[in-house]
């Protein structure tokens, strides 16, 4: 049975409870991404979907209005991840931020990568393997973190 | 697995005789599609966060992106559209939206 990383202090307080080299690794992976995400590099557009396809004008437009907010909000998400890392405990809204920067960091590795459905393994002498590896911790971490989330949520949601 | 750009063209219509469909009252819908990359848990999460679905209702409708290649998560004026798809963005979701047919 794996350990679960993220456990509840008597408070209700979220103690992350990560190894060092975990901690190491969650800092500097958002500044390579915002390296990544300032400069427009193409590994950042799945960050920015396309709202309307058929409709260039319409898309313009949602660019111009909301693109500015999208990037605040991942830059955000990046922020609370690497403010909070050496936190003994941290609150959900730390934690939803730590969920949204996981995700930032999985969508730009997953594209540099070219990841497909059934990309479970990589071959060992592959350049790409350390990549590989990373993209596969934080697809557990994201995991861990959302059932630690997910148990806060209404089984039977507040809407139909 | 790919998404709307390569996957879904735009079906090209010949406009009607009369002009453009102009009704104002056909809602829009959101649509989430297949994406190689966001896991499962995950978008089940997403849909029980940002629109309040219960889990059953979130988990069917990530299985229908899982296995049909896209789901309607939502439908609405166009502006409560344009939010939900905002939002789903915000949170990584291969998300679009068009009006409904």
């Amino acid at each position: 049975m794996t350990r679960r990383r993220f456990s509840r202090d008597r408070h209700g307080r979220i103690r992350p409870g990560l190894e060092d080299p975990e901690r190491d690794l969650l800092r500097m992976l958002p500044q390579q991404a915002r390296e990544l995400v300032d400069h427009d590099d193409p590994s950042a557009k799945r960050l920015f979907p396309v709202a309307y396809t058929d409709d260039d004008a319409a898309q313009a437009d949602y660019h111009e209005m909301m693109g500015g907010s999208l990037l605040d909000h991942h830059h955000h998400a990046l922020d609370i991840l690497v403010s909070t890392i050496d936190e003994n405990t941290i609150d959900i809204d730390d934690l939803n931020g730590w969920l949204g920067a996981v995700e930032v960091l999985r969508l730009l590795l997953g594209t540099q990568l070219d990841v497909s459905e059934d990309f479970s393994e990589i071959d060992p002498g592959d350049p790409r393997v350390d990549q590989f590896t990373v993209y596969q911790y934080l697809s557990m971490l994201q995991n861990e973190i959302v059932d630690t989330l997910a148990e806060a949520l209404p089984r039977d949601g507040t809407s139909s | 697995m790919t998404g709307p750009g390569t996957e879904v063209q735009p079906v090209e219509v010949d406009a009607p005789e009369g002009g453009e469909d102009v009704r104002p009252d056909r809602p829009w819908q959101v649509i989430v599609w297949n994406d190689p990359i966001n896991l499962m848990s995950y978008v089940t999460f997403v849909f029980q966060k940002l629109f309040g679905y219960s889990r059953d209702k979130a988990t069917k409708l990530m299985l229908d992106v899982h296995h049909k290649g896209r789901a309607v998560v939502s439908s609405g004026p166009r502006e409560r559209a344009e939010l939900d798809v905002f939002r789903l963005h915000e949170h990584g979701l291969w998300a679009t939206m068009e009006r409904s047919g």
